[in-house]
């Protein structure tokens, strides 16, 4: 019975990441030539491209800076709407609805909000008699720009999980904490975050994960650029394979990609197993 | 404010939440803007031009937008592409999920917790890391630019696999017992025991799989080479190029709003649906 599931993973999870091994050690030596044994060249031609580390510091700070933002937002969103009412509900659905419309359409609208002088940003803030970056053509905004659209996307998606996670605070323990005199910040501190610790352990591991997978909308909004400066990790994989024909290359940069995803699961398979189903004893 | 009325506030726990309040209503406002933008934009007679940043629809609204983009992509046929790829990866999941799900749930079998770890890696492993290689196995099995191409990777789905899992244990041996007397094969069982009993998780399932995959964009750009092969994602993708060059932005606005309404309608019609289906993704 698990033999179908068991072939598709063993095609498509399994197989990949042994040709992946295999793939990063070889290589053509000369144009044109065979496939033969290089070595860890690949990885040294890696690490060698200003490119390909530009894209690994990227793809942290974009980690960072998306994922930590989007939690605090959505934690901020759980808890002002957690009361169930009909102004809340239409305020929840306002911000879900950006993790149902695909990325590339988000890319499509924020083309014209980042768009320089005549764009929505620009615009509006010429209007205040400000003078708006040119938010995507800059190389020391374009990446903040893309966490930007990043957050607006994913805030309200973990907004779901927190409003899960505080429906089960006892009330008690609120009236208890009010009993002693605690303060709104107080409540927080001591009561509502220590519940939730769980679920902000799971929103890590999946907005970790995530933005690992996603590069849509650097597709859509900037390619890479301006000079590799919104460049991530899964994109300059894909340019090595489409666009060189690096396969080593392309090969090495996935690993190194795989080896940030373990170090994410791994520290989290605790928080993993109890998500997906703990281990049968 | 000053110092005072927020050290009283606090005490009394009244000003804290107002201000949390006031703060979600601001933000709102910023979440809404792209959406305003698109309806606006997308609605506007002048599709060129400065007058495009308005926010506030200060004109009688046209469907020329839309007759355009709809002429200039061929989104009726991208969005059949998109439902036979979200409708089949699903169709074969659902026959893969639940035969995996029930021996975990209920067989026994040597290295069944090593199964379960290797399921567990897929969850790590998203196919889309995977681009590069799963492209190679892909053209080996001549399947380079099909939309079945597109759906193989996605056939067998760990996440699904303990969704399922979890919800037969849920349910009672005895009545799986009481069939299996009555003399009822292991397909019957789980076809009229299990499966019925599951449909919460199954829709749940089902929801959250397809809106993962009718918004994918990378794996189909990658696979699909002909242009009547397209998902709507990818199909977007050109088409904004395109009228991004001629700087038409009411017709960028229509047809991503094109692209983007079969799943903002369907949430609209089934909101409690998606929002479950989200939340059990996570947690269970």
């Amino acid at each position: 019975m698990l033999a179908p599931s068991l072939l598709f993973l063993a095609l498509f999870t399994y197989w990949p990441v042994v040709q992946v091994l295999w793939q990063s050690l070889h290589g053509q030596v000369r144009v044109g030539g065979p496939q033969a044994y290089v070595g860890p060249q690949n990885f040294l031609k890696l690490f060698a491209d200003p490119a390909f580390r530009k894209a690994l510091a990227n793809n942290l700070v974009y980690a960072l800076g998306t994922v930590i933002p989007s939690l605090v937002l959505a934690l901020g969103f759980a808890m002002a709407l957690a009361r169930s009412s009909r102004v809340n509900a239409l305020f929840r659905a306002l911000f879900f609805l950006p993790v149902l419309i695909p990325l590339v359409a988000a890319a499509s609208i924020f083309l014209f909000l980042f768009l320089p002088n005549v764009g929505l940003l620009d615009y509006h803030l010429a209007k205040l008699a400000i003078s708006g970056p040119n938010w995507l053509g800059d190389p020391d905004i374009a990446l903040w720009s893309i966490m930007a659209l990043t957050i607006w996307k994913n805030a309200g998606y973990y907004m779901l999980f927190f409003l899960a996670g505080l429906q089960a605070v006892p009330a008690d323990a609120y009236e208890a904490a009010i009993l002693d005199g605690a303060g709104p910040w107080q409540r927080l501190r001591y009561v509502t975050l220590p519940y939730l610790k769980p679920t902000i352990g799971f929103v890590l591991v999946i907005g970790l994960l995530n933005v690992v997978t996603q590069v849509d909308h650097v597709f859509v909004l900037t390619k890479g650029g301006p000079s590799d400066s919104t460049n991530l990790l899964l994109f300059y994989v894909y340019q090595q394979a489409v666009e060189n024909y690096d396969a080593g290359r392309a090969a090495a940069g996935t690993l190194v990609m795989l080896a940030l995803l373990l170090v994410v699961t791994a520290s989290s398979l605790r928080t993993l197993e109890r998500s997906f189903g703990e281990k049968e004893a | 404010m000053s110092a005072a009325t927020m050290s009283t506030g606090v005490s009394t726990g009244e000003i804290t939440p107002k201000l949390g309040y006031a703060a979600t209503l601001l933000v709102a406002g910023l979440w809404m803007v792209p959406f305003l933008w698109m309806l606006v934009a997308a609605f506007n007679p002048q599709s060129i031009g400065t007058g495009m940043a308005s926010l506030v629809p200060s004109y009688v609204p046209t469907l020329a937008n839309f007759r355009e983009a709809w002429a200039s992509a061929d989104f009726p046929r991208y969005g059949l592409n998109t439902t036979i790829i979200s409708l089949g990866i699903l169709a074969v999941q659902i026959v893969t999920i639940t035969l995996a799900g029930y021996a975990f749930a209920r067989l026994e079998f040597p290295g069944r917790t090593l199964c379960f770890y290797l399921f567990l890696l897929q969850l790590m492993l998203a196919p889309v890391v995977l681009i590069v290689p799963n492209l190679t196995t892909i053209a080996k099995l001549g399947l380079y630019d099909s939309l079945l191409g597109v759906m193989a990777p996605y056939f067998a789905s760990a996440f699904g696999t303990f969704l399922m899992r979890q919800a037969f244990r849920a349910i009672p041996r005895e009545l799986e017992d009481a069939a299996l007397i009555d003399g009822a094969s292991v397909f019957q069982r789980i076809g009229f025991i299990y499966l019925p009993l599951a449909k919460p998780s199954l829709v749940a399932f089902s929801i959250v799989s397809v809106t993962a995959h009718w918004n994918e964009f990378l794996w189909p750009l990658m696979v699909i080479n002909s242009p009547d092969l397209r998902p709507l994602t990818v199909g977007l993708a050109s088409f904004t190029r395109g009228a991004e060059g001629a700087q038409a932005w009411g017709v960028i606005a229509a047809g991503t709003l094109l692209v983007s309404a079969p799943l903002l309608i369907a949430f609209a019609l089934f909101q409690r649906a998606f929002v479950n289906s989200f939340v059990s993704s996570g947690i269970k």
